[in-house]
C-alpha cells in the first residue's frame, strides 16, 4: 500500500536482540518445570512463548509472531489457566509425583539436543546456504501467495492446507460431541 | 542528537518506519500522555453523564461542576492503603495488574493517527492489536487467581470464557474487513495506515462498503467489543449484585486505579481498531467527492470551532454560577478554564488559516519556505488527529450510553448470544463478503 516504508531503515535486528530472547526464552522455560505451583509454571510458559514470538519477528517472520502470540499467548494460555485454576493448588504442589517418567523424559531431551548439535554442525549441507527474505512489507502477501497461489492459479501448497484445516473441523465437531451429552 | 531530531521533519512516514528512534519515543511520550488525560476527562464525563442519565447532578463539588474530580480521586488513589491479602500469591498479585496495563498500552504503536502520524506502521497491524490486546485477559484471570478469594476468581473464570468467546466473532468481523482492503489492488493489506488508505483509494469507508455486508461487520465488531473490555451490558466480571467487583475485589488503591486505566485505555484501543477498520480512520467526511483547497480550507476549521464551543460551555457555566461569595474562587477558576479553552481555540483558528496561506503560498510567498511547509504540514496533521480523536471520542461515548440504558445480561445468554448469534452471522457476513467480492471484481 505505501510505497515508502522501510525506505533507509537500518534493520534493529541486532545479535544482542536474538540473546536477550533466547535467555529469556530458555530461562523462563527452565521455571516451567521447575516451579512446583501450575500457575507460576503457565505464566513462565506465557513468556517462553512470548520470547520466540520476539525471535520470529527478528527472522523477518512477523505474521508468524503474530499468530504465535494471537493463537497460544492469547488463547490456548487462557485456556490452559482457566483449567489449572479450578485445581485447588495447595494440595496439588505437596504431592510428591507419582509417576516414573523422568528416565523416558531424560532420554527424549537427549535424543533431541543430539539431533540440534547434528543440525547445527552439519547444517551447511543440510540447508539452503541462506534465503532472501523478502521485503518486511510485503512477506505476509508472499505467505498467501504461497499458501493459495498467485492470482487465478492454485498456490503449491493449497491442497495439503485445505486438508489440515478440514481435520481441524474434524476435531473440533469431535469434541463437541464429546462434551456434549445431547446435542 | 538535534540532527536526528531535524532530519524527521517533512518526513511522510511514522518515525518507526523511518527508522527514528528519537521521534518514535517524542510520539510514544505524547500519546501515553494523551491517553492519561483523556482516562481522566473519560472518568469525569462518564461520571456526568451517567448521573445526568439518572436525573442526578453527579460530582458537584471539587472544582466548578465537579472538574476537579478526577484529580481527587487520583491523588485519594495514591494516597490510600495498599493492601495485599495475607493469603494471596504475593508476586503474582503484584504482577496482575501490570500485566492488563502493559497489554492495553502496548497496542497504541500502531493505532494510527495519521498517515505519518504513528509510532510505527506494521505489516501486521491489525494483527498485532488483536493479538495484544488478547493478553489483556491475562491479567484479569491472574488477578483473580492470585487474590485466592471466591468473588474474585468466579469474575476471573468469568472474564476469561466471556472474552475467550467473543474474540472469536470478533476477528471473524475484522476479517471481512481485511477481505475488503484486496478489492481494488488485489492484494489486501493487514496494516492499519494501509487499511485507511484502501478506504481513501476505493472512495467509500467499509461501513457502507457491500451494504450490507459491512454494516454487519461493524455491528459484530461493535458489540463484540464492548464484551472484550468488559463493559456494561456485558460487565459480568466485576457484576457488583453478585460478585461484589469481581476480579479487582481485593484490589486497593494504586493497584486498583492500574486496572481502571488499563480498562480505560483497552476501551480506548479498540474504538480505535473499529475507526480504522470501518470508519475511515483520519480522514475527514468525503475527503474524495469534496475534495480540493477550499474543502480542506473549510474542514480545517472544525478543530478549532469544536474548542470554541467547549469554551462556549465553560462561559454559560461560569456566568450561571451562583454570585455567592462562596463560590467565587470557583467561578474564577471556570472563567480561565474557559478561557484556556478560548485560546487553544484561537491557536487552532490562526493555525488553520495560517495552513491554507502557506499551502496557497508555497512557493511564491515572503516568508522563508520551511516554515510555511512546517505550519502547512502541521495544519494537516492537526486535521488527521482531530478526526480520528472525534470519531473516537463519539465510540467512548457510546460505551457510557450502553452503559446507562442496558440491564447486565446473564452469563448463559451472554455466551447464548456469543456462539449462536453472533459467530453464525459473523461467519456468514465474511463468506457473503468473500463471494460478492468475487462476483464484483
Amino acid at each position: 500500500m505505501n510505497p515508502a516504508i522501510n525506505v533507509g531503515a537500518a534493520p534493529v535486528a541486532t545479535p544482542w536482540f536474538f540473546y536477550g530472547l533466547a535467555a529469556a526464552a530458555v530461562i523462563s522455560g527452565l521455571l516451567v518445570i521447575t516451579r512446583r505451583n501450575a500457575v507460576h509454571s503457565a505464566l513462565a510458559l506465557i513468556v517462553t512463548l512470548l520470547s520466540v514470538a520476539g525471535l520470529y519477528l527478528m527472522l523477518y517472520a512477523p505474521f508468524v509472531a503474530g499468530v504465535q502470540i494471537i493463537v497460544y499467548a492469547g488463547g490456548i494460555m487462557v485456556l490452559f489457566l482457566f483449567v489449572i485454576m479450578l485445581v485447588n493448588i495447595e494440595r496439588v504442589s505437596k504431592e510428591r509425583q507419582f509417576n516414573r517418567m523422568w528416565p523416558i523424559g531424560l532420554l527424549a531431551s537427549c535424543a533431541l539436543l543430539a539431533l540440534f548439535l547434528s543440525a547445527f554442525k552439519k547444517g551447511k549441507s543440510l540447508f539452503p546456504d541462506r534465503i532472501i527474505p523478502l521485503p518486511e512489507a510485503t512477506n505476509t502477501q508472499g505467505i498467501a501467495a504461497m499458501l493459495y497461489g498467485e492470482a487465478g492459479k492454485m498456490g503449491q501448497y493449497t491442497f495439503a492446507f485445505e486438508i489440515a484445516s478440514l481435520l481441524l473441523l474434524v476435531a473440533i465437531l469431535g469434541a463437541v460431541i464429546m462434551t456434549k451429552k445431547k446435542i | 542528537m538535534i540532527d536526528s531530531f531535524m532530519s524527521y521533519l517533512g518526513s511522510t512516514v511514522p518515525p518507526g518506519n523511518a527508522g527514528n528512534q528519537l521521534w518514535a519515543l517524542i510520539y510514544v511520550l505524547i500519546i501515553f500522555a494523551g491517553v492519561s488525560v483523556a482516562v481522566i476527562c473519560m472518568n469525569w464525563i462518564e461520571r456526568k453523564a451517567l448521573a445526568h442519565f439518572q436525573i442526578r447532578l453527579g460530582p458537584m463539588r471539587v472544582g466548578p461542576h465537579g472538574l476537579l474530580q478526577p484529580i481527587a480521586d487520583a491523588l485519594k488513589l495514591m494516597l490510600k492503603e495498599d493492601i495485599i491479602p495475607d493469603e494471596s500469591d504475593k508476586t503474582v498479585f503484584w504482577i496482575a495488574p501490570v500485566i492488563g496495563l502493559l497489554a492495553a498500552f502496548t497496542v497504541y504503536i500502531v493505532i494510527p493517527f495519521g498517515p505519518s502520524q504513528a509510532v510505527c506502521d506494521m505489516n501486521i497491524g491489525i494483527l498485532f492489536m488483536l493479538g495484544v490486546s488478547s493478553l489483556g485477559v491475562l491479567g484479569i484471570v491472574t488477578a483473580g487467581w492470585a487474590s485466592n478469594s471466591h468473588y474474585p476468581l468466579i469474575g476471573a473464570l468469568r472474564s476469561s470464557a466471556q472474552m475467550v468467546s467473543y474474540e472469536v466473532a470478533m476477528g471473524l468481523a475484522v476479517v471481512s474487513a481485511i477481505l475488503m482492503t484486496s478489492m481494488k489492488t488485489g492484494t489486501g493489506t493487514l496494516s492499519m495506515i494501509g487499511i485507511v488508505e484502501a478506504q481513501q483509494e476505493q472512495g467509500v469507508w467499509f461501513l457502507f462498503k457491500f451494504f450490507p455486508l459491512g454494516l454487519i461487520a461493524f455491528v459484530i465488531f461493535a458489540i463484540a467489543m464492548v464484551a472484550e473490555t468488559n463493559r456494561a451490558p456485558f460487565d459480568l466480571p466485576e457484576a457488583e449484585s453478585e460478585l461484589t467487583a469481581g476480579f479487582h475485589t481485593e484490589y486497593s488503591g494504586l493497584r486498583w486505579s492500574l486496572f481502571m486505566l488499563g480498562e480505560y485505555a483497552a476501551m480506548i484501543a479498540v474504538s480505535s481498531i473499529a475507526v480504522t477498520m470501518w470508519l475511515g480512520g483520519w480522514m475527514r467526511p468525503f475527503p474524495n467527492w469534496l475534495s480540493g483547497q477550499p474543502w480542506d480550507f473549510i474542514f480545517s476549521f472544525f478543530p478549532g470551532l469544536t474548542f470554541a464551543a467547549l469554551a462556549l460551555f465553560a462561559f454559560i457555566g461560569t456566568i450561571r454560577m451562583p454570585k455567592h461569595s462562596y463560590f467565587r474562587i470557583q467561578t474564577i477558576g471556570l472563567g480561565i478554564f474557559g478561557l484556556a479553552l478560548a485560546g487553544i481555540a484561537l491557536l487552532l483558528l490562526v493555525i488553520a488559516v495560517g495552513g491554507y496561506v502557506a499551502q496557497s503560498h508555497a512557493t511564491t510567498g515572503p516568508a522563508p519556505a520551511s516554515l510555511l511547509k512546517a505550519l502547512a504540514a502541521f495544519n494537516e496533521g492537526t486535521g488527521y488527529v482531530y478526526w480520528f480523536v472525534l470519531k473516537v471520542a463519539i465510540f467512548m461515548y457510546l460505551f457510557i450510553w450502553y452503559r446507562a440504558t442496558w440491564p447486565r445480561y446473564r452469563f448463559d445468554q451472554l455466551m447464548k448470544i456469543g456462539w449462536k448469534v453472533m459467530l453464525p452471522i459473523s461467519l456468514g457476513a465474511l463468506i457473503a463478503t468473500a463471494v460478492v467480492g468475487v462476483i464484483v471484481k
